[in-house]
Parts: structure tokens; C-alpha cells; sequence
């Protein structure tokens, strides 16, 4: 008889105890790939909101109640990101959403955060072109990682001929638009400029290294900005090495490569081409030093690194439980009046204040890879950049501004007509 | 950990104080001069070394360029320290420390001056003195100007020719410095034909003309990119500019010339990078004629087997690939039986239901490698001796890595046409594929035949998966990248026929990569598959197709 009551005891207690438990927590949505190609650089996204969670529960949560992680697999799919993204926000009615790495995906999920009014912070360095109510951009935009990086290499190293090399994908020939509109706005002629495309993985660099190396040996200082992506930056650099060009003949500033890809990496033939990033791990401050020790202790292996995307939620998550306790409420309308002008330490040291444009301000830094796969930085930018949603150096686009302040709150007003023509920018 | 440099600190200085003492004491009242000499020379060196404690790239070159210029016994291993990112500064009491990272996170450092121990330090307790390429550049010059006076002629030749890749106009003192008391006859050319980089730039006419006329055969990047600015330099005189123009006009000859020969190379090497993929394939798939997806797999497997081989054998890098290549065929091979033996024969004269159950195994194989070794890529090393290229001729270099891997696929084919010729395994093999019910009643166990080709074949593609992880990364999804092209090449070539696969893989990389510089890597692939889908509609037997009563049915 006892045994029967304990029984029924226990499975009200399962059945309602999520209900129950759901009343005091606040619910923060992790949308990052756990399986598929994605993985490799998304798990560790996840862990680093999960860190921050449990941080905020040891500091007494937020507005006296715990956050709880809901935390889905969307596998690397991209149609797969916006059916997750609708669980969370329509099933698990989660307060916020911490997500995304490529563009593709996060392009596949704006509808759903427009829709149903959610909050998605978007970790990554991308494209541009965008600004939307419901999303925050806290990785960089191209005038906060490519145009310094540019502006680097044709003043401090006098780069004078240029080979955009890049996968053959929305972020680079977006990126590599930019660049050349830029690059030609500052003189430089339209043969000393060299674009490539390669596909995903590609493995034989034979023919596209020679060239860049018949084309670097025109008198003219010569680099190479690559937005190669990922992992098949390693028979690249492999086979730059092999071929005798050395970073001090021909540097390549490469935009998709941080610590976490060069774990994986033989760094040999690596050692002093560029990266250019708005955070190192190797930042000489007392709170990076803070991070990355809780960060090995929390993941328990000391041979795990940090890096910018990482740093990026670290100042996303920190910006929202601020905009939460200014507003006092979780409710997504009031976090987004209440973020703009919300300032938090970053992890270099400086601060970072989220925008009317919702996007952030970052330090610029320029590292060189070092043998032991850590970057030394050898330039930052004297202060922090703000992220320019539209580009100035496009057509169609320069006109456009992205503020959210009332009373204009539009991510897509055209200065020139004074018209705002809604989210999708053609 | 501190504590332990402290107290090492105070052993050392006892020591010298000791030591001095004796010296004290055994010459009676004589003063230690020799220590007192060498400490001032110390001191003075303390002083240049400390220079380097600056953030600014330029204060540490003027830095780099005292310590070159100064007589302390230590200056060599200075500057190399500062190269090679060994050059730190200790951080509770800012001194500058050679530094050897520790497995556990932390340094074993020396004093920069001094070169005594100083114990232990933890991951945050010494801070690096970064370079940027500018001073690498700078410190690989003033290393070789020391080095120039090296005892070996052969070192001083390195020296020579260190300098004149450097091409810093602050070298060519020490160049002529060491012209005047040079008496090797060898390195005297060296020097001359360094100096000739540096004439290129210079006021005198004659000695520029000659310079420029000389440069006609050297087809290093940095003498066109010199030539090219002096041909367009509207200080330079007319004659000037002319033999520059001259010069650079027969030097783009030759490098155009070479430039086809670099492309048959290229195409060659991807060929055989193709040949090697696909050939295991066109045993199992061609012979036996079974879809296995999995092949891919197998060659990952193969390259997952070269990693693991490198971290059990730490040491021994530079053999690592000699004993990769058996390791690979074993593993991959016992995989590919078993596969044989516990799927496959069940499915024969099933192709649809093979290649489903192949593709399943593919999934399994890539979770197991992500289970056991993690989703991210594997780093595998490089060996020294396929690093770097191979001059062939001045201006036209073959990269290593690339050279050995179509020797490498020379080998593996013609072994393996030996294996199938020659041997009492390959002529089973080729009765049972003819006719198996035939060859059942010679008396020859076809399911062991079945079992052994399908293992060799396995064995083959770990063997390709070594050979591909110098090339590509090593991870999870490496074979996916693989199998189709694997399956292009052996369909273009004939099913069947090893020789077809050959001349297949080899004319598709030649191919692809005369195309690459006109189309780009994406189209040329394109073009390349479009190409074999026509010619499979006008050929669908491929290139070689097998002939006789037993390939007809």
C-alpha cells in the first residue's frame, strides 16, 4: 500500500513537475548544430551558453528565478533550423535563443523569430545586408573584421596587388563584393586584383597557388584575402608551403579561421599568415584569463581553446540578462527597447554596447598564427568599431540604415527616398 | 612553481658567489677580473636584450639589429630564440627568459643573458616577445650576417643565398665585409651571385646594366618583381630600362614554358591522387562487381590509421608513413572482409540491396571514427622529407609531397597488376570473375576468393587513405569527397580493367587542370563531369570495356 502511494506520488510529481518548474525558470533556447558538418564548430557554442547559464544560476539567476538551457539538434539542416526554431519559441516558449553559425541558417530561421516576436543572438561574423527587429548580430559585420583587415594590409604592410580567394559560397562572394567596391574606391586598378572561387573541401591547390604566385611576382607587394572556409584551409596553406611562398613573400588574412580550426591543423606551414578577428585567445587581459579558466574547468580538458564566436554569446548572453533586469520583464518586446545602449565588458578588455542597428562595437584585431596554433596580435584598431548593417561601399546599399530607436524602428530605411521597405532587401 | 624558481635563483647566484670566492682565495688577493669583465660584457648585452621589451614592431627591430651588432657570446641564440618564439619575458620579474613549453602547460626557463636555469614556470607565468613577418624577415638576415663567419663553407654558402632571399639592403655591408677575407672558391660565387640582387639597385650604371643582364637566368620571384619595378621606373635611364625589359621579356619565355611542364605535373598528380582512389574500387566494384559506398570509408579509415600510427610512434615521424602504408592495408583490409563476410555475401546478384547496405556501412563506419576520435579533423604531420619542393631546374620546382605520391601510385598499380598476373591468388581471382560456376568446379572455394579480393581491395584504399592524409584533412567525412570520383574514373575507364583506371584517372587530372586556369576549379569540375556523362551515353562500357562472353551477359 505504501509502495502504491510513493509510485503515484512519483509520477504526479513527473508529470507535473515540469510545469511546475517551468512557472520560476526562465528558458534560454540553444539553437546550434550537434551533428553533421556543422558540428565541429557549433557544439562548442552550445557548451559555452551552457557555461554561461550555470554562472548566472551560481550568481542567484535572474529576476529571482533559475534559467534552464532547452537545448535542440537542428543536424546541420538548414530547413531543419527553422522548424527547431519554431519549437522553441512555439512549444518550449523559450524567452530568448542563443544560435546559428552559417548564414544560410540564419536566414532559414528570420522568418520564424519575425513571426512569433522571439529574440535571436547570432554569434558569427557575417555578410551584412541584414537588420532585423527580432534578431542581434554580436558577431562582426564586414566593415568590423574585412575592411580593417584590408586597410592593414595597404597602410602598415603597403599591400599593393590583391587575390580574393574564397569558397564558393553566400558569405564570400558577398564579402569579396564589398572588398573589390572597396578596394577599387581606393585607386587600386582592376588588374591587380585577382578573385577566385573554389568548391567546399577543396583539396588540390596546385594550379590556384602558382597562379598566385605568378601573380605576386609582378613587383608589386602582394596578399591574399582568404575566405576559404574552414577545413579546407589546411592543403591550402599546405600547399603554399610546399611551393616556397612564405608569409613573409605573400601574406594570406584569412576571416574564417580561429583557434578552434587550427586545433585541428599540422600548424607548421601556417606560421605567420593572418587572421583578423575582434577577439584571440591569446588577448592579454585579467577577465580573458578569468574566461578561459572557467571555460577549461567547465568543458574539463585543458587542451580545449576559446575563441571569437565563443566571446560573442560570452557578451550576447551578458547583454540580454542586463536588458532583462533593466526591463524587468523576459517579454521579448521590452528586452528589445531595453538592449539598445545596454554596455557590458568584452573579453579584450573594452566594452561592447549593443547599437540602435542591433548591432555591437568591437575592437579589430590582426593576429599571426603562431607554431603552437595561438594568434599574436601585431595590430588593433585604437578603439572599437561600431557594425554597419549596409555597407557603404555597394550600390543600393549605401543608402540604407538600420535603427530601431522609435521613433524611426526600421532595419531597412532608404535616407534617400525616406521610405522603410520592410525586412527583405532586394 | 614560483617557489622553485626563486629558490633555484638563489642557488645559482651562492654558486657564483662560491665560486668566485675560491677564485678569490686560491689567487691570494688577486680580484676576479675575468668575472668582472664578463659581467660587464653582460650587462651591457642585459641592457640591448632588454630593448626588446617593447610593443612596438619597429623599437624591436632597432633591438634585433643592437643584439646583432653586439660581441656577447649569445647573440646567435638570442636572435634564433626570438625566431623560433622561445624568447620570452618572465612576468613576475620582467626579465627576458628562453623558454621551452612543458606537456603540463607551463615553461622550463633560462636566463636570456646569463643562460642559467630558472626552474619552472606555470601557463601564465612567462609572456611572449611577438614578431610579426616583418622582423622574422629581418631576424632570418642578421642570423645569416653571424653565420657568415661560420666555420663550415656550407653554412656560410646557406648564409649567402639566406641573405639574398632577403634581399634587406642593410645585409649587403656584411656580404661585402665577408667578400675581402673570403678564401673559399665556392662560396665567393655564392656571395657574387647574392650581390647581383642587391646591384640590381644600384647608382652606378654599369654595375645595374651588368647586374640586369645577369639576372636573365634567375627566375626568382623577387628579381622579376625587382625588373618589372625597374622597366617601369621613370628615374632609371633608357638603357636601363631596356635591358630590364630585355631581361624580364626572355624570362617570361622560359617561365611559360615551364609553366606547361608544371601543369602536365599538376594534372599528373591529381590523376594519380584519382588513380589511387579509384583503384581499390575497380577490384571490388570492377571485378566483383559490387557498389560499395563504403570505399570511401575504407580510404578514410586508411588515413585515420597513419594518425594513430604518428601518435603511437611519436619519435619516429620521419618513418611514420613506411610503417602507416602495411598498418593501413591490414586494417582497412581485415575491415573490408569483414564487411565481405558479414553483409555482402549474403547480397551477391543483388546490386540495389549492396549498395544500400554499403551506404549504411559508410554511415556506421563515420559515427564509429566520430565516437572514438571525435568529429573534428585529426592533425597529421608532415615528414621532413616530403615537405618543400624538388628543384628540377632552376625556376621549375616539383613539390615533394606531390613527387612521391605518383611514384607511390606507380608502385601500388604495378604490384598490383603483378598480384593479378603473377600470382596463384590473382588467377583464381579472374577465373572466378569469368565464370564462378566454372571455376566451383575446378575446385576453387569461390567464397574465399570472394573473402581475399574484397580485402585486398580494402586494403588497397587504406593504403590511397595514407597517401591521402598528406594531401587533405583527416577526418570523418574524408572519403565522401573520394567516392564519387572514384566511381568516375572507374566507369570511364571500363569496368574490369585496372589499365583503363589508370589511363582513366591520369588523362581526367591532366584534364581538369589545363582547364582549371581558364574555367576555375568550379567550372573545370563541371566541364570535366559533363564530359563523362556524354561520353558514357556514346561509350557506355567505358574506355577499355572487357571483351568476351563472360562481360557480354
Amino acid at each position: 500500500m505504501k509502495s502504491i502511494t510513493r509510485s503515484v506520488a512519483l509520477v504526479a510529481t513527473l508529470l507535473l513537475g515540469p510545469f511546475i518548474w517551468s512557472a520560476d525558470t526562465i528558458k534560454v533556447g540553444v539553437l546550434h548544430s550537434l551533428s553533421g558538418t556543422m558540428a565541429i564548430s557549433e557544439t562548442t557554442l552550445k557548451d559555452t551558453v551552457l557555461m554561461m547559464i550555470d554562472r548566472q544560476n551560481e550568481a542567484g539567476g535572474l529576476l529571482g528565478k533559475k534559467l534552464e538551457a532547452v537545448v535542440v539538434d537542428p543536424a546541420s539542416d538548414w530547413p531543419l533550423f527553422a522548424e527547431k526554431a519554431r519549437e522553441l519559441l512555439e512549444k518550449q516558449q523559450v524567452d530568448v535563443v542563443f544560435g546559428c553559425w552559417t548564414s544560410v541558417s540564419r536566414k532559414s530561421v528570420l522568418p520564424v523569430f519575425e513571426e512569433l516576436n522571439g529574440l535571436l543572438f547570432y554569434p558569427v561574423q557575417y555578410e551584412g545586408e541584414e537588420s532585423s527587429k527580432n534578431v542581434f548580430y554580436t558577431g562582426a559585420a564586414p566593415n568590423q573584421q574585412a575592411i580593417p583587415a584590408v586597410d592593414y594590409l595597404m597602410n602598415d604592410i603597403e599591400v599593393k596587388r590583391w587575390v580574393l580567394a574564397g569558397t564558393d559560397y553566400v558569405y564570400p562572394r558577398t564579402t569579396n563584393k564589398i572588398l573589390e567596391a572597396y578596394l577599387k574606391a581606393n585607386g587600386v586598378a582592376d588588374e591587380d586584383i585577382m578573385i577566385n572561387y573554389t568548391p567546399f573541401g577543396h583539396s588540390d591547390w596546385q594550379t590556384i597557388v602558382s597562379d598566385i604566385k605568378k601573380f605576386g611576382s609582378a613587383g608589386k607587394k602582394t596578399a591574399v584575402v582568404s575566405t576559404v572556409n574552414g577545413d579546407a584551409n589546411v592543403p591550402f596553406y599546405k600547399e603554399l608551403g610546399n611551393q616556397g611562398v612564405s608569409a613573409e613573400d605573400i601574406p594570406v588574412v584569412a576571416f574564417s579561421l580561429g583557434e578552434e580550426e587550427l586545433s585541428g591543423f599540422d600548424t607548421g606551414p601556417l606560421v605567420g599568415h593572418l587572421a583578423a578577428w575582434n577577439y584571440f585567445m591569446s588577448v592579454d587581459a585579467e577577465i580573458n584569463d578569468e574566461f578561459i579558466d572557467a571555460w577549461l574547468e567547465f568543458i574539463d580538458d585543458d587542451d580545449r581553446v576559446t575563441n571569437d564566436p565563443m566571446e560573442a554569446h560570452y557578451i550576447g548572453f551578458n547583454m540580454w540578462v542586463e536588458a532583462v533586469n533593466k526591463a524587468g520583464t523576459t517579454d521579448a518586446t521590452a528586452v528589445q527597447d531595453a538592449i539598445i545602449g545596454v554596455t557590458v565588458p568584452n573579453l579584450s578588455g573594452g566594452m561592447a554596447t549593443m547599437m540602435p542597428n542591433h548591432h555591437i562595437t568591437k575592437p579589430v584585431l590582426i593576429g599571426e598564427i603562431q607554431a603552437d596554433g595561438q594568434f599574436d596580435i601585431v595590430w588593433e584598431t585604437p578603439g572599437t568599431v561600431v557594425g554597419d548593417a549596409w555597407t557603404d561601399h555597394l550600390e543600393g546599399s549605401r543608402d540604407i540604415t538600420a535603427d530601431w530607436m522609435k521613433p524611426l524602428a526600421c532595419g531597412n530605411y532608404n535616407v534617400k527616398t525616406g521610405t522603410c521597405s520592410g525586412q527583405n532587401y532586394e | 612553481m614560483k617557489v622553485a624558481a626563486r629558490s633555484s635563483t638563489r642557488i645559482e647566484f651562492g654558486r657564483w658567489v662560491r665560486s668566485c670566492l675560491v677564485i678569490v682565495v686560491a689567487a691570494g688577493l688577486v680580484p676576479c677580473f675575468g668575472l668582472e669583465e664578463k659581467s660587464a660584457l653582460d650587462a651591457s648585452f642585459q641592457a640591448t636584450v632588454d630593448l626588446l621589451k617593447t610593443r612596438s614592431f619597429g623599437e624591436k627591430a632597432e633591438a634585433a639589429r643592437a643584439i646583432a651588432a653586439h660581441t656577447h657570446p649569445r647573440t646567435l641564440e638570442v636572435l634564433t630564440a626570438l625566431l623560433d618564439a622561445e624568447l620570452y619575458t618572465e612576468r613576475k620579474t620582467d626579465r627576458v627568459v628562453f623558454a621551452n613549453g612543458l606537456d603540463g602547460g607551463g615553461f622550463n626557463i633560462r636566463d636570456a643573458v646569463t643562460g642559467e636555469g630558472l626552474g619552472q614556470v606555470g601557463r601564465r607565468g612567462a609572456k611572449k616577445i611577438s614578431v610579426n613577418n616583418r622582423l622574422r624577415g629581418l631576424l632570418r638576415g642578421l642570423i645569416a650576417g653571424i653565420r657568415l663567419d661560420d666555420k663550415d663553407p656550407d653554412d656560410r654558402i646557406a648564409a649567402a643565398e639566406a641573405i639574398a632571399d632577403g634581399a634587406d639592403s642593410s645585409m649587403r655591408e656584411v656580404l661585402d665585409a665577408r667578400l675581402l677575407v673570403e678564401s673559399d672558391a665556392k662560396v665567393i660565387a655564392a656571395i657574387e651571385t647574392a650581390l647581383v640582387v642587391f646591384d640590381l639597385d644600384a647608382n652606378d650604371e654599369t654595375i645595374r646594366l651588368r647586374a640586369i643582364r645577369a639576372s636573365a637566368s634567375n627566375l626568382d620571384g623577387r628579381v622579376r618583381e625587382k625588373l618589372t619595378g625597374i622597366s617601369n621606373d621613370p628615374v632609371a635611364s633608357e638603357a636601363i630600362q631596356e635591358a630590364a625589359r630585355e631581361t624580364l621579356e626572355s624570362i617570361e619565355e622560359t617561365v611559360a614554358r615551364y609553366k606547361t611542364i608544371e601543369t602536365v605535373f599538376f594534372g599528373l598528380s591529381l590523376g594519380s591522387v584519382l588513380v589511387l582512389a579509384a583503384i581499390g574500387l575497380s577490384i571490388t566494384f570492377g571485378v566483383m562487381g559490387v557498389i560499395n559506398m563504403a570505399h570511401g570509408e575504407l580510404i578514410m579509415l586508411g588515413a585515420y590509421t597513419t594518425y594513430v600510427v604518428q601518435t603511437l610512434f611519436p619519435g619516429a615521424l620521419e618513418y611514420s608513413l613506411l610503417i602507416a602504408v602495411p598498418a593501413a592495408f591490414f586494417v582497412s583490409g581485415l575491415v573490408g572482409i569483414g564487411i565481405e563476410r558479414g553483409i555482402f555475401r549474403f547480397l551477391y546478384g543483388r546490386p540495389l540491396e549492396t549498395l544500400l547496405a554499403s551506404f549504411g556501412v559508410s554511415l556506421v563506419l563515420q559515427q564509429a571514427v566520430k565516437t572514438i576520435f571525435t568529429a573534428l579533423n585529426r592533425p597529421v604531420a608532415t615528414p621532413q622529407w616530403m615537405s618543400g619542393s624538388f628543384e628540377l631546374l632552376d625556376g621549375l620546382s616539383l613539390t615533394f609531397n606531390r613527387l612521391y605520391i605518383l611514384i607511390f601510385a606507380g608502385l601500388i598499380f604495378a604490384a598490383l597488376v603483378l598480384v593479378l598476373q603473377r600470382t596463384r591468388l590473382g588467377l583464381e581471382v579472374r577465373a572466378v570473375t569469368q565464370n564462378r560456376a566454372m571455376a566451383r568446379a575446378m575446385g576453387i572455394r569461390s567464397a574465399r576468393v570472394d573473402a581475399l579480393t574484397f580485402g585486398l581491395g580494402a586494403g588497397i584504399a587504406g593504403v590511397a587513405g595514407v597517401a591521402l592524409s598528406q594531401l587533405t584533412n583527416v577526418g570523418p567525412y574524408l572519403g565522401r569527397g573520394y567516392i564519387v570520383d572514384s566511381f568516375m574514373v572507374v566507369v570511364f575507364g571500363g569496368v574490369g580493367n585496372l589499365w583503363g583506371t589508370l589511363v582513366a584517372g591520369l588523362s581526367l587530372g591532366v584534364a581538369n587542370k589545363f582547364l582549371e586556369p581558364y574555367a576555375g576549379a568550379v567550372v573545370a569540375k563541371v566541364l570535366v563531369l559533363v564530359f563523362i556523362i556524354l561520353f558514357i551515353q556514346w561509350r557506355p562500357r567505358g574506355l577499355f570495356p572487357q571483351k568476351g562472353r563472360a562481360a557480354e551477359s
